[in-house]
């Protein structure tokens, strides 16, 4: 799966999970400050993010996934180490 | 009906009874250092409002005034008692334990009596330990009280936490029955994560909300589940979901896994905040005294917090 088909589906899952659109998606986009998503929520896309992508997302990394961008590189990254 | 589980002699719940400190806060009355305001707490927990015990309202007045409630309402004499369990993880000391204050208090002069400590799940440990006793032949009533005055405990400079807790207790009856009103408990902890909700010696409690709440929300669905298969019944055949009130966003979350679509769901939380302990006892007396349900109804049980330890079980509303 490539960084854009990454980037398409995790979209899909930040809208399913919390109703922001997908388009609204974008890499360079904070979670907090232009998303509006709370600690929990983020939580709740991790564990629906995990089950998208067959990853695990720990908690240690999950505060430190401040951008769009941020979680489509994690993903990448534990996509390919899987 | 719940499967019977080979004795004789059955338990069930005959009574129960609820305390509640008479301050209740709302969210936009909550101290200024916390700088929160109502829709920051409503969009994180469903809280609203949460009642806060003064300095005469202590764990063992609480639950001594909701113990006292409950064995009137089960009909009995505080005489009969055998056995008082109290469950709390908010004592102001840990010597001597609040469970033979309490039985002194409501007149139960020759129960035993003994305090359970295992956080938000402490209740149904208790309430299974009474069942257990009630089955065995030699009980005939037990007392158990879920009590909380988290208030004491909390950091009041973090809104990670301070938000969330309430205080109050709630009490049930447990008394021997010829047919099954109390199924098996199914229950379980992972030590590893026992940091996640802790009081430091000397300090006061601090949360991991998130990782606590990744671990109720992928953990506690399927332990609903289980608790079903030991009563022997599938989730349609509840009545209601009684699962202790957390947060607003887990109770949803635990419900919407089992998907019990017909049952109804429990809500003490928005106007009591999480009462830890006696959050299950609250909202399954709320739950009762509103009509919601009838006597008789079976409502599904399931605590889960700090150690990190969970445990549920099955019961017939009195």
């Amino acid at each position: 799966m490539t960084s854009t088909e990454i980037l398409a589906r995790f979209a899909a899952v930040v809208e399913e999970v919390v109703g922001i659109p997908a388009r609204d998606v974008t890499p360079t986009k904070s979670f907090t400050d232009d998303l509006d998503i709370d600690s929990l929520s983020m939580v709740e896309i991790a564990t629906a993010a995990e089950d998208a992508f067959g990853v695990t997302i720990p908690d240690s990394v999950l505060g430190d996934l401040r951008t769009v961008a941020d979680a489509v590189d994690f993903i990448t990254r534990a996509g390919v180490a899987a | 009906m719940i499967t019977a589980v080979g004795s004789p002699t059955q338990a069930r719940i005959s009574g129960c009874g609820q305390c509640r400190p008479r301050r209740s806060v709302r969210n936009d009355e909550l101290p200024a250092e916390l700088a929160v305001d109502d829709s920051w707490v409503v969009a994180r927990t469903g809280i609203r409002a949460r009642r806060l015990a003064d300095e005469t309202e202590t764990v063992v007045s609480m639950a001594a005034e909701a113990a006292g409630k409950a064995v009137a309402d089960a009909g009995i004499d505080a005489a009969d008692v055998d056995r008082v369990l109290l469950a709390t993880c908010s004592m102001p000391t840990p010597i001597p334990g609040g469970a033979a204050q309490v039985a002194h208090r409501i007149g139960a002069t020759s129960a035993g009596a003994f305090d359970v400590n295992a956080a938000c799940a402490g209740f149904s440990y208790a309430l299974a330990a009474a069942a257990d006793a009630v089955r065995t032949g030699a009980t005939r009533h037990v007392v158990v009280v879920g009590a909380e005055k988290l208030s004491d405990w909390v950091d009041w400079t973090d809104r990670r936490s301070a938000v969330l807790f309430g205080d109050g207790a709630g009490a049930v009856v447990v008394s021997a029955s010829s047919r099954p009103g109390i199924g098996p408990l199914v229950c379980g902890s992972d030590g590893s994560l026992a940091p996640l909700i802790a009081v430091p010696p000397g300090g006061k409690l601090t949360l991991d909300g998130p990782a606590v709440f990744r671990w109720a929300t992928t953990v506690m669905a399927d332990a609903a589940l289980r608790i079903c298969l030991a009563s022997g019944l599938t989730p349609d055949r509840l009545d209601a979901v009684v699962p202790h009130q957390a947060n607003q966003r887990i109770v949803a979350a635990v419900a919407r896994g089992l998907g019990t679509e017909g049952a109804v769901v429990a809500d003490d939380i928005t106007t009591a905040g999480n009462t830890s302990a006696a959050s299950i006892p609250l909202a399954l007396c709320r739950l009762r005294d509103s009509g919601a349900v009838c006597g008789g109804a079976l409502a599904l049980l399931l605590g889960f917090g700090a150690g990190l330890t969970w445990a549920g079980q099955i019961v017939e509303i009195p």
